[in-house]
């Protein structure tokens, strides 16, 4: 029951804290001194101390849209093991769930994109649904190889570390996972090299883009809800590629919050040394991705 | 009960053909003959479920009929109710008592054959719902497209009865008795076996409008009343499932590329069906592409049972027909309320074309919240229906893996991954329907001037909207009857196999989805009271300070799929008419673009062609002269003569 409580409260709390270090990152990079690691949690406070303004064409989708959002990311993050701690919702079949959980978010925030009427945006509902369409078969492929190699239907029992085949067996098959999903990870939240959440060009936005006109705490929800989907599933990668855990149940809380910070500066660092892809080459990356889990299944059903 | 509540489905539309003088009272009687039918007819097959019927030779009432009943019976009920508003009589005085007096005779004839226990029941029940689905599809026979879709409907499913007979000749031949039930062991040989497959996969996948054979599916639900889509799509073509899911369950010893056949077909259906729906620019055109991929859907369910069955292993046969069945529920709820939904903006708009709408939430709000419940649920996201009959058949895909139980048939796991990709594409596609049609700006005149849709047409909607949502929250309700249907299905019977609810966690699933709602709530009203307590403006859009922002500069679906649509241009094929070189200051520009089908206009259409072609040179010998057939009719003599 502790654990739970501790798993909600990381859930809650620590995602701001991620973009923070990914801004620290880039800005070592650059020879700057950059914001402080709690940006975010004063611009998410500043947010949602804010008045809003609202299209006069938009309707109830466009609140739903940050509520659903938020809601899903919460919801999903109850379902991943943090760390060597088993996640409070847990079954057979609970990966299913997670991905289209996702997708219900998705389902809301394109929609609410769209209900500006707005072409900027529904240009960047458009290039999210596309790519996501991509993205999703990769982490389909990504868990047949887990569920294969853990003998489970489980996303806990998936990711705890042990494999029934050998490690020998799992090894290159996981690199493969490992690397698809972090593709997927970038991909799906919007990070340099496929989508950069600073630009200032609405023409070559994804996810941006489709929050132009949400404004104040919905806004603010959406950056809350954005920050947590990345939290959530670099902990699945995490558990990917680095299943340890520690003697203590403490110790391994800190493992794991060390972890998530290194995967941050790793994606930070990612940042710093790639410059964007044009639009047209995403989808080639994310088609790679999907071939990479596909050889991690061929690997294992030779 | 149940054939007392075909009988008055059957005779609903009589009264009103006599009743000349008061219309308003005939198409009333009609609809609640039709709602005392469908209240009999479920009663009726609900208490078969707890109190089984002895059995007969002509009908048949188990699990797996009773599961095909409730639909047709609920569809059609709440589709009489909402062709009360939808086509009036006042209305539509030509056609309004053909439309009522065919409805009511479909539906006795969908029953019909969900009950029939012998071929020749069978048969007559086809044909009746057959004729008069072409008549419901021609209402309107004074439009030139309504007849085509019409004809080119009635041709494929007689191409589809043809099959039939020949299906029910040989088993009569090798059953000796037009009694249908599963056939002994060795009664048929392999090859024999194969061939009834095969015939069955054709016939009754021309009905159900599995790819390749869909080719008079779009056009024949574009041109029908919008209930009467809402039943050809939600509970007819479901009808050819019911025939396959029966053939194979009485075939003897099937082999496993059966099921392999049909995971492949089953797939090719899903994914091409929503790549296609994404090519569409007419709404309705759009759903009856979604129904096509959710055939597939539930075509892989039904062969991931067939493998189960030909390997004898019971896991795979419960998830995969107990989320093939569910899924035939769920597609009837929810495609017949996109349907009705589709048909509410019709009525108020008077067109079809998904980019001359936009912007309805506002003067519809009721049907724009239940055209979302529905493409939520079709998409098979969380809390809804949807989710939980495709995660029944994610869960049977990856046990294929070999977990749980020993042996593994890993090419069926591999179809997951395409299940994720049907879903996204799905998404993709909704999104843009839902945003095209509903969100934004108003795209032309008669869009802006919709107004919302009467009780007597949302009514039937929330009730659809309403079952999507309890079996999204509520699995384990429904499980009983699946669980009946699967082992109606199963050759050892429900001894054999492990229950459903020990392989699948609906409770899991239902505490999701409750937890889910709880906290769109809760962050629902949080962000209203945030809302509320600061200061609120209204502005215009952001439009980047240009200045002339028009309704037409909106994103359309067109765009919306664009991309998509670079994606699968190798099988969309898309025609695009770009205007010209241009001078230095343009003139009035058009352009257009538009999806043929591939099998029908690309492959059946040139075959036809060429097939008349080659039968024009048989009119040298044809041309109307007696004299030259008599002298054909002595040269085949002589011929006979000699070869004796």
């Amino acid at each position: 029951m502790k654990q739970i409580f501790v798993h909600i409260f990381l859930l809650l709390v620590l995602p701001p804290l991620l973009l923070g270090v990914i801004g620290k990152t880039k800005a070592v990079f650059g020879g700057r001194n950059g914001p402080p690691f709690l940006q975010p949690y004063y611009d998410l406070i500043r947010l949602f101390q804010k008045g809003s303004v609202f299209s006069t064409t938009t309707t109830w989708v466009f609140r739903a849209g940050p509520v659903v959002g938020l809601a899903t990311s919460l919801l999903a993050g109850m379902l991943i093991p943090f760390g060597g701690h088993s996640a409070p919702l847990s079954f057979a079949g609970d990966m299913i769930l997670f991905a289209y959980l996702f997708a219900l978010g998705r389902f809301f925030t394109a929609s609410a994109a769209l209900d500006t009427g707005s072409s900027f945006e529904g240009m960047g509902a458009a290039r999210e649904v596309t790519f996501s369409c991509l993205a999703e078969p990769a982490m389909f492929f990504g868990f047949l190889v887990l569920a294969k190699l853990s003998a489970s239907l489980s996303l806990t029992t998936m990711l705890d570390g042990t494999f029934p085949l050998g490690a020998g067996v799992a090894a290159p098959s996981l690199v493969l996972v490992a690397a698809s999903l972090f593709v997927v990870l970038l991909v799906e939240n919007s990070r340099i090299p496929f989508d950069d959440p600073n630009t200032h060009l609405e023409l070559t936005m994804i996810h941006e883009v489709m929050v132009l006109d949400h404004s104040g705490p919905a806004l603010g929800m959406i950056q809350y809800g954005a920050a947590m989907k990345l939290f959530v599933m670099g902990a699945v990668l995490l558990r990917v590629v680095a299943p340890f855990e520690a003697a203590n149940v403490w110790a391994d809380w800190a493992l794991f919050i060390g972890g998530m910070l290194g995967l941050a500066v790793v994606i930070g660092v990612v940042e710093s040394m790639m410059a964007r892809f044009r639009m047209v080459f995403v989808p080639t990356f994310l088609v790679a991705a999907c071939l990479l889990s596909v050889f991690g299944v061929i690997l294992l059903l030779r | 009960m149940v054939i007392l509540g075909i009988a008055c489905h059957a005779l609903s539309g009589v009264p009103g053909l006599f009743i000349r003088r008061d219309p308003d009272a005939g198409q009333r009687l009609a609809a609640g003959l039709c709602v005392i039918g469908s209240a009999l007819g479920i009663a009726g097959s609900m208490s078969a479920l707890w109190f089984p019927p002895t059995l007969s030779q002509v009908v048949r009432l188990d699990g797996i009929a009773v599961i095909f009943l409730i639909p047709i019976f609920l569809v059609s009920g709440l589709g009489s109710i909402y062709g009360l508003e939808y086509w009036t009589q006042a209305a539509h005085p030509g056609n309004g008592r053909k439309l009522r007096l065919f409805y009511g005779l479909v539906t006795a004839g969908l029953a019909g054959l969900a009950i029939a226990a012998n071929s020749i029941l069978f048969l007559v029940a086809w044909e009746a719902m057959t004729i008069s689905a072409y008549f419901l599809v021609t209402t309107e026979d004074e439009n030139p497209e309504a007849r085509d879709a019409g004809l080119l409907y009635l041709v494929v499913t007689h191409v589809s009865t043809l099959c039939l007979f020949a299906i029910f000749a040989v088993w009569r031949v090798t059953s000796g008795s037009f009694a249908l039930g599963p056939l002994p062991e060795g009664a048929v040989t392999p090859a024999m076996a194969t061939g009834l497959f095969l015939l069955g996969v054709v016939a009754f996948g021309l009905k159900a409008g599995l790819m390749p054979f869909h080719i008079w599916l779009p056009s024949a639900h574009a041109m029908a009343p919008s209930h009467v889509s809402a039943l050809m799509s939600g509970v007819l073509i479901k009808i050819g499932i019911y025939g396959l899911i029966r053939l194979v369950s009485w075939l003897p010893d099937p082999p496993v590329w059966w099921g392999g056949l049909l995971l492949a077909l089953g797939t090719l259906s899903g994914v091409l069906g929503v790549v296609f729906a994404l090519g569409q620019h007419d709404l309705k055109r759009l759903l009856a592409y979604h129904s096509i991929e959710n055939i597939g859907i539930i075509v892989m369910g039904l062969g991931l049972a067939l493998v189960g069955r030909s390997l004898d292993i019971s896991a795979w046969i419960v998830l995969g027909l107990g989320g093939a069945l569910l899924h035939v529920w769920n597609h009837g709820l929810f495609k017949a309320l996109l349907f009705l939904s589709a048909g509410s903006v019709i009525h108020a708009t008077h067109t079809r074309v998904i980019d001359q709408l936009g912007g309805l939430a506002r003067t519809m709000p009721r049907t724009a919240l239940y055209f979302a419940v529905g493409a939520v649920a079709i998409c098979g996201l969380p809390p809804l229906n949807g989710f939980v009959s495709e995660l029944l058949i994610y869960l049977g895909l990856f046990r294929t893996l070999g977990i749980g139980q020993g042996p593994s048939w890993a090419g069926a796991a591999c179809v997951a991954p395409m299940l994720a990709l049907i879903g996204a594409l799905a998404l993709a596609c909704f999104v843009k329907a839902f945003g095209s049609v509903f969100l934004g700006v108003a795209r032309s005149e008669s869009a802006s001037h919709a107004h919302e849709a009467g009780a007597r047409m949302t009514g039937p909607m929330m009730v659809l909207a309403a079952c999507c949502l309890f079996i999204g929250l509520l699995p384990r309700v429904v499980t009983p009857v699946l669980e009946q249907g699967i082992a109606a299905w199963a050759p050892g019977g429900a001894v054999a196999l492990p229950a459903l609810r020990t392989l699948a966690p609906l409770g899991w699933v239902s505490l999701g989805g409750f937890a889910l709602v709880g906290l769109l709530a809760l962050l629902g009203l949080g962000l209203a009271l945030r809302i509320r307590r600061s200061r609120t403006v209204a502005a215009g859009t952001w439009d980047c300070g240009y200045a002339a922002p028009a309704a037409t500069m909106q994103y359309t679906s067109s765009s919306f799929a664009q991309m998509l649509g670079v994606f699968f241009v190798w099988v969309l094929r898309p025609q695009v008419h770009t205007p010209g070189e241009q001078t230095l200051f343009p003139s009035r520009m058009h352009f257009r673009s538009h999806v043929m089908d591939v099998v029908l206009d690309e492959v059946l259409r040139p075959a036809y062609r060429i097939a008349t072609k080659i039968a024009s040179w048989c009119h040298f010998f044809q041309a109307g002269n007696i004299h030259a057939y008599l002298f054909y009719i002595v040269l085949f003599l002589i011929a006979l003569l000699l070869w004796r």
